[in-house]
């Protein structure tokens, strides 16, 4: 009787490697996939070009007297960024539920990889998925009149990053409850757009009654929109140190991968 | 003999009050074609399930290449492949790249990926289709890719769940013919489970389970012995007076059943009997009886008949509704698919 061959290095090694391997699938897929790549810029160019461009000329940002006025496309851009990235990141990780759905995950459960290392990857892939969506809105950036130097992108890249990581993982666990797609309106529609409306994305929050501006201390995405205005725009005063922002979106995606790594093992 | 490849004892599975499967225990030697044969709902795939440790099992053990099932996972998963009854494949991934991420997922040497990958596409006879995409693959296209994935990282044991369901009988046949290749050319096991009876003919040993209990296991040749010697079938003007005068005369217990049209003749009644041998029973039996015969059959036993004798139902019956039960569930997904 002979034992399987253990070949590729130690079990640890192994382990790990079987995220990159779920990470190399899910970039293979994404980006062979050119329609929905450009196809995900669609809705972010409408709500700036059209719903910016309307509003903006018939509001005055921002609201608070004494501040600069500025456009409010400028004002609105980083928000929008925030919101690729959300539903990037969310709908990357829900792809769990296709390969259900579709056999594909049975696949993976069955290899001789432990079931946290599937769902780690889908984390680590979805956030990169998802931050390369938000990199291509960077591309759009000069069009609404926001220069970026290098010192801002080094900045954004790490910080898009982190909110990507922290909406994949938001994912994952809305992934484990899914029993099909067919439920994603109901997250769509419950969970991702009052979190990106919420987050202070299209609006101040200043002048919100006071159930908004809890319900938005609560939203993750709040952080991230203002730590991504707080690095594009000099203009508009931001609601917390950048410090603070950074801190708890990484707080909030370490609890948020934890959860949804375990509650993924635990369900399979 | 050499220790068995699988061998499982007392393994039991309930799922709340509902026990799939019972107390169930055998043992596959190496390089055998072992079948489980039964309906839907019998414990086939919850076997299966627990063998390939996606299930644990609530009582009794198994192991499976000297691996036991619950404790050493990662062991047991490194020695089988498996082709589940739907498809597990990426369809937006090539043939070829399907192979290669599971080479990976299977710890395959990078050095020997491509070349496996190769030598099981020519097995199945995919080589032209290598770079295409899954999605353009047929039914039995992606049956056969799945069964050379299976084979990509050397498994000791293959299982294969409901193979052939709901393909045409050409693809049917392939695969059969697969399957006896792979035997050979990759020393392997073969655990399968089926429920369409002249299949299971294909295996070594078979073993029939029926509400979670295996009711006979033995090579299909053996299994027919236990019929009898041949199946007789008639039909009359008035079955129940042939039955009885089967039974007064010729002290042989006929069994009367509804049938539908076949080669025996249009739907309705049909008296049915095992005897030793047909061919000399027969002239006696059509001089004696005083009720009119209308048309007989004579034939030898088959796995249906063992079915039938050993669980008092007909495989048959169910065949049908799982065909249609898997042509819905086809047809859902492609919805959800446009």
């Amino acid at each position: 009787m002979s034992a399987p061959a253990p070949s590729g290095g130690s079990l640890g090694m192994r382990r790990f490697r079987a995220v990159y391997i779920i990470w190399l699938r899910d970039l293979k897929r994404h980006f062979r996939d050119r329609a929905r790549i450009i196809g995900s810029l669609g809705s972010p160019i409408v709500f700036i070009f059209i719903l910016g461009q309307g509003l903006g000329s018939s509001l005055r940002f921002p609201a608070s007297s004494g501040a600069a006025a500025i456009d409010y496309k400028v004002f609105m851009f980083p928000g929008i960024l925030g919101m690729t990235v959300l539903f990037a990141g969310v709908f990357s990780a829900v792809s769990i539920v296709w390969d259900r759905e579709f056999g594909f995950l049975k696949e993976m459960l069955v290899a001789p990889v432990p079931s946290w290392s599937i769902a780690l990857g889908k984390v680590v892939s979805g956030a990169t998925i998802a931050s390369f969506q938000g990199g291509l809105m960077l591309l759009l950036a000069p069009l609404v009149g926001i220069h970026l130097s290098v010192g801002m992108l080094l900045l954004l890249i790490p910080t898009m990053f982190l909110v990507a990581f922290s909406m994949t993982g938001l994912g994952i666990l809305v992934a484990t409850r899914l029993k099909s797609m067919q439920g994603f309106q109901v997250v769509m529609n419950f969970v991702m757009m009052p979190m990106f409306f919420i987050s202070g994305a299209m609006f101040q929050l200043q002048n919100a009654p006071q159930w908004m501006d809890t319900l938005s201390k609560v939203d993750p995405l709040t952080y991230g929109v203002d730590a991504l205005r707080a690095i594009m725009i000099s203009d508009v005063p931001s609601r917390y140190p950048l410090s603070t922002d950074i801190g708890l979106i990484a707080l909030f995606s370490a609890v948020m991968i934890f959860i949804s790594v375990t509650a993924f093992s635990r369900q399979s | 003999m050499s220790a068995p490849m699988i061998e499982v004892e007392k393994l039991s599975r309930a799922f709340g009050s509902l026990v799939a499967v019972d107390e169930v225990s055998f043992s596959i030697g190496h390089k055998e074609i072992f079948g489980f044969l039964g309906p839907n709902g019998a414990g086939k795939t919850t076997t299966i399930n627990m063998l390939c440790t996606l299930l644990k099992p609530t009582a009794g053990r198994a192991q499976l290449n000297g691996f036991d099932i619950v404790s050493q996972q990662d062991e047991v998963r490194q020695s089988i492949g498996i082709v589940f009854q739907d498809p597990t494949l990426d369809d937006q991934l090539t043939a070829r790249e399907n192979l290669q991420f599971h080479a990976m997922l299977y710890n395959v040497p990078p050095a020997e990926r491509s070349e496996r990958s190769q030598s099981v596409l020519e097995m199945v006879e995919l080589t032209g289709r290598a770079d295409d995409k899954v999605e353009t693959f047929s039914g039995g296209m992606k049956r056969r890719l799945e069964i050379a994935r299976g084979l990509m990282h050397y498994p000791h044991v293959l299982f294969l769940d409901e193979p052939t369901l709901g393909l045409d009988p050409q693809t049917r046949n392939a695969i059969w013919q697969h399957v006896h290749e792979l035997r050979e050319q990759f020393d392997i096991t073969i655990f399968l489970t089926t429920h369409y009876m002249d299949e299971a003919e294909n295996c070594d040993r078979i073993a029939i389970i029926d509400h979670g209990h295996i009711v006979a296991l033995d090579t299909p040749g053996n299994l027919k012995h236990q019929v009898g010697g041949d199946v007789i079938t008639l039909r009359s003007e008035d079955s129940e007076a042939t039955q009885r005068e089967l039974k007064e005369h010729f002290d042989l217990d006929a069994v009367v059943s509804e049938a539908p049209a076949d080669t025996s003749g249009p739907a309705g009644k049909r008296i049915r009997l095992e005897v030793p041998s047909g061919r000399t029973l027969l002239p006696q039996l059509l001089k004696e009886l005083k009720t009119g015969i209308l048309s007989v059959t004579v034939r030898e036993p088959t796995l249906d008949d063992v079915f039938l004798k050993l669980t008092g139902r007909q495989i048959r019956d169910e065949s049908v509704s799982d065909k249609m039960e898997f042509m819905k569930a086809r047809v859902r997904r492609r919805r959800m698919h446009s």
